[in-house]
């Protein structure tokens, strides 16, 4: 990856140029944070100190208690085992929805660039429409569809549901990156006899790295934050952890715990968060890798 | 507490239950939003008294929105062909689903349990759909009540509740020239509607409420009266401070309790936040029925019993209906919940100064034939027309409409919901 | 693309195998079939459904026209397509700004690059279900950024947008840009990693100042990233739903309703399925007005 400065490193008006430089970055960096700065704070307060100060400001006394509750004790309907089951319910959804949606974005990717047909790309762009269809409107014939397959209220119908509506940006994606690998490899290996998923397997995917990091990151961001499908596709005990979240929070006319709410709140982000943060990096190197390309 | 709590409910139900209790299991699946706290507490009572007679208590819990994220699961629950057996459901929205032939009639459990003769006549009509039970109702909720801090009233010499509405812009106004919020308000639409419904009571009376807003009469949605009562609406405004967006109804009771606004205008779910703070009623803070011209606005939450196949599920249900109209579960509920029974004749030793006066005035409502149901509790029209007057008069109050254009905006808005 | 040399060694080398022709076809058909179902068949049920009277549940009884009658004569209706224009113009316009900005900034060699990217990056990570409570307190008067700057001795500093109906909907595209701009920042610095540099030693020979170098050089080298960020962000913008109901819960009113909140409140609060539908049909021709042109271009670009 190269790296270039335009503003360099010369003379003293440069030097107050990269100071202003890192403030204004500095600067954005709080503004982004403020939101997280005060949910973590929050959530260390006591009841107490919420309901009789202000909102916005830091904890005279750390407390981890409302992080205890939040995991193990909240009630959540009748069940107060915290939202810690619940963060099981949405690995158990979340992770063959990611892993089915991708694979079969980059095999589907793979189809439509290096194995061009008739219709390839009106395929693809009508599929593509696929992610731009707003969910509430497939609520309900979805519904039905997962009735008679008899699929209602299970796992594997909202994991059936994630991948039907994630194959359209992950096929995008990996479409994206195809399209920029060179069709000689490709044709050089079918002239050596490589099949269809040989060359997928042993060729196309180790090159694809990057945007399996990109869509991996994208669909597990998107399935995990989901609240829509999984109110109306999962019953109770099995709801995914954005369920059982809502019911800590919005509570209609019960009393307000913040400090538990806001606790939930991180705790259930925090897969999403992690990622991020561990595979940033990647993030943007597989950014350049597909989508720059365009 | 909570165990032994429910302990001793459950024993005291399966007492009163006992010719049932040899026969009873079966299982049912309840889909509420009552999910934290209070509620959950009280969900919880339910809970163990089911299972104490040996019945599966399957539990599906999905807040937001009030109601709104459960009621789009259950219609993704209904069109997939698996509804629950019990729903929380209210007001017109049974009628609703009992008009698609959804809801299951538990007519037996009601006459063995003479629900007509115990039931407010007004909350019998609801529960019914053709004159057959559907649903079973848990608990009133009154929503006219003004909650008050005596300290902040004093101050200005206040302490008698008022009873006409121009008392009470005396008293805001008061307040207000003394430096003191007069109103907590938050900006959800519906405690718009709440404060306007109230003042719909106050301002008409209970006949012009049951005219204009139950009936739609046109003459009476358009009259003098309508524009009176946006009147008081816009005064309303007046009275309460600028931060009133995005605060939730929870954070508006705490205003008052912490000194910062003189009263609030909600239903007596608000005690709840009071009690969770320690504070008594009469000395810590007053429960003043709203001017309201002798009517009493109506809530209560009620659970609706859909179609299931299977005796067991069947059987689950006839027992949870017939649980939650047992007079000592409705006794253990309510102290929880913090409303008073929808039964009329169970006693109220034990419950607060608040619920007490609530179950008076309730018992002259009905005999005067001034009890209404609320508007903005879902309780008194279709959800279709409810949105209606949930639009126009959160409109009206979140900016300089005219009382005459939002009379007219309103007569039009339910002429095209009637066009359907 | 240069197609006919390959093409006739394929022929030559594959003609033979009939199964290895037709996988590709086999692997894409069903998924291809899927999408027919799941994405046309029920955008088809859903135009359906708005010529009928549909309330609670859908109900097959055609209407006509009566439910769009309907829908343009109802005053949110017309609140809810103005919010979108102004939200979806000024979260577009925003994300971009900050983004290419960000990623301009972040692209002079900095120290501790990648985490003030992760800072940068991280509102991508969470829905608006967990951030949307701590949003309310920022943005509300009387406890957040208001109180604060006047209690630092600014004592008429004024920051109500949230009360204010005419203003409510800006704080809603902050919300949104605060959310999306990392995304953005990450596709042009992206962008900008793949510009070579000779490029832009070159343009230093010349003389050209930092402005001018990314204005007239950098920038246009990264074009495609333009027109992907803008469809990404659309996208976001039609799609908009946790954002409004996190925040501002539609209101004050419904000044801040949009056509996805508002298909919303009427097919699961109101129970108007078929005027629910009816705008359903509104923002998916909307839809299409954006992605039709664009995947032509996409499409016939690659032919090229």
């Amino acid at each position: 990856m190269s790296r270039k400065g335009i503003v360099r490193r010369r003379g003293a008006g440069q030097a107050a140029l990269r100071l202003l430089l890192y403030a204004v970055l500095v600067l954005f960096c709080l503004v982004y944070l403020l939101p997280l700065v005060i949910m973590v704070s929050t959530s260390l307060k006591s009841l107490g100190e919420i309901r009789t100060g202000s909102l916005i400001s830091l904890p005279t006394q750390v407390s981890l208690d409302a992080w205890l509750k939040a995991w193990g004790t909240a009630c959540v309907g009748v069940r107060c085992k915290g939202i810690a089951p619940y963060m099981w319910n949405s690995v158990l959804m979340v992770v063959p929805a990611v892993l089915i949606s991708t694979l079969l974005g980059a095999v589907n990717g793979y189809a439509l660039t290096k194995w061009r047909f008739r219709g390839a790309d009106v395929i693809f762009a009508l599929m593509l429409f696929g992610a731009f269809i707003p969910f509430q409107i497939v609520l309900l014939p979805m519904a039905r569809t997962l009735g008679l397959f008899g699929l209602a209220g299970t796992t594997w119908g909202l994991v059936l549901v994630h991948t039907v509506y994630g194959l359209a940006f992950t096929t995008l994606f990996f479409r994206n990156f195809f399209v920029s690998v060179s069709d000689g490899i490709v044709q050089a290996a079918k002239i050596d006899g490589a099949g269809f998923f040989p060359i997928f397997f042993k060729l196309m995917l180790p090159m694809a790295v990057p945007t399996i990091v990109v869509t991996v990151i994208w669909q597990f961001t998107n399935i995990w934050n989901d609240f829509l499908f999984g109110s109306a596709f999962t019953v109770g005990d099995s709801n995914p952890v954005t369920v059982a979240l809502n019911n800590i929070v919005a509570t209609s006319t019960g009393v307000k715990e913040y400090n538990v709410d806001m606790a939930a709140a991180i705790i259930a982000g925090l897969p999403t968060l992690a990622v991020y943060v561990l595979a940033g990096n990647y993030f943007v190197r597989g950014l350049a890798a597909g989508a720059v390309k365009g | 507490m909570t165990s032994l709590k429910a302990f001793a409910i459950a024993s005291a139900v399966a007492s009163v239950m006992l010719p049932v209790a040899s026969l009873a299991d079966g299982t049912v699946e309840v889909l509420h939003w009552w999910t934290s706290g209070g509620e959950a507490k009280a969900v919880g009572e339910l809970k163990s008294a089911f299972e104490a007679q040996g019945g599966t208590w399957v539990d599906s819990p999905i807040a937001g929105g009030g109601g709104d994220a459960a009621m789009t699961a259950l219609r993704a629950r209904v069109v997939a062909g698996n509804p629950p057996s019990a729903v929380q459901l209210k007001g017109p929205g049974i009628q609703e689903w009992a008009q698609q032939g959804d809801l299951a009639d538990i007519n037996d459990v009601a006459t063995s349990g003479k629900w007509d003769s115990v039931l407010p006549p007004v909350l019998a009509t609801i529960m019914k759909y053709k004159g057959d039970y559907v649903a079973a109702p848990v608990n009133i909720h009154r929503v006219d009540w003004i909650w008050a801090n005596p300290q902040l009233l004093a101050k200005v010499g206040v302490t008698a509740a008022p009873t006409t509405w121009d008392e009470f812009n005396a008293v805001a106004d008061k307040l207000k020239a003394a430096g003191i919020t007069p109103l907590a308000n938050g900006s959800d639409p519906w405690q718009d509607l709440t404060l306007w419904d109230v003042i719909a009571l106050g301002v008409g009376g209970p006949d012009f409420y049951k005219k204009a807003i139950i009936d739609l009469d046109p003459a009476q949605l358009t009259g003098d009266t309508m524009i009176k009562v946006f009147d008081q609406m816009r005064r309303m405004r007046g009275y309460v401070d600028a931060g009133y967006a995005g605060r939730s109804w929870d954070l508006a009771t705490r205003m008052v309790m912490n000194g910062e606004a003189a009263m609030q205008i909600m239903g007596d779910w608000a005690k709840g936040e009071f009690a969770a703070a320690g504070k008594a009623p009469g000395k810590d803070f007053l429960c003043w029925p709203a001017p309201n011209q002798g009517g009493y606005i109506l809530n209560s939450d009620s659970f609706a019993f859909f179609k299931v196949t299977g005796a067991d599920k069947i059987k689950g249900q006839k027992v949870l209906a017939g649980l939650v109209m047992a007079p000592d579960f409705q006794r253990a509920f309510n102290l929880a919940k913090g409303s008073i029974p929808a039964r009329t004749d169970v006693p109220l030793d034990g419950f607060d100064t608040c619920a007490q006066k609530s179950h008076e005035d309730l018992l002259a409502a009905i005999s005067g034939d001034k009890l209404v149901p609320s508007l903005s509790q879902e309780m008194a029209i279709s959800r279709s027309y409810r949105g209606e007057f949930l639009d126009v008069v959160t409109q009206f109050y979140n900016s300089d409409m005219s009382s005459a254009d939002a009379v007219r905006q309103l007569a039009a808005a339910v002429a095209r919901v009637k066009a359907q | 693309m240069d197609r006919t040399a390959p093409e006739r060694i394929r022929r030559r080398f594959v003609i033979g195998n009939l199964l290895e022709r037709w996988l590709p076809k086999l692997v894409v058909s069903p998924l291809f079939a899927a999408s027919l179902v799941f994405v046309y068949g029920f955008i088809a049920w859903t135009i359906y459904i708005s010529f009928t009277k549909s309330g609670v549940l859908p109900d097959y009884t055609l209407v006509g026209l009566s439910q769009y009658l309907r829908l343009w004569s109802t005053p949110r209706w017309y609140v809810a397509l103005q919010n979108l224009l102004v939200f979806s113009s000024l979260f577009i316009g925003g994300c971009m700004i900050v983004g290419m900005l960000l990623a301009i900034l972040l692209d002079q060699r900095i120290r501790a690059e990648g985490a003030i990217r992760t800072i940068y990056l991280y509102p991508m990570a969470l829905s608006f279900i967990v951030t949307g409570t701590a949003w309310k307190w920022i943005l509300n008067p009387t406890l957040g950024i208001e109180t604060f700057v006047r209690g630092l001795g600014y004592p008429d500093f004024s920051f109500d947008w949230l009360v204010d109906p005419h203003f409510a909907i800006y704080t809603v595209v902050i919300a949104g840009v605060w959310q999306s701009s990392g995304y953005v920042m990450a596709l042009f610095l992206a962008g900008l990693r793949s510009v070579d540099d000779e490029i832009v030693r070159a343009a230093a020979i010349d003389g050209a100042g930092p402005v001018r170098t990314y204005a007239t050089i950098i920038l246009p080298i990264v074009r495609p990233v333009f027109l992907s960020a803008i469809i990404v962000l659309a996208h976001i913008s039609i799609k908009s739903y946790d954002l409004v109901v996190a925040l501002t819960g539609g209101g004050p009113g419904y000044a801040t309703d949009l056509p996805a909140t508002f298909m919303y409140a009427y097919a699961f609060q109101r129970s108007e399925l078929g005027l629910a539908a009816a705008s359903a049909v509104m923002m998916l021709m909307t839809v299409m007005a954006i992605i039709v042109p664009y995947l032509y271009s996409e499409l016939r670009g690659r032919r090229r």
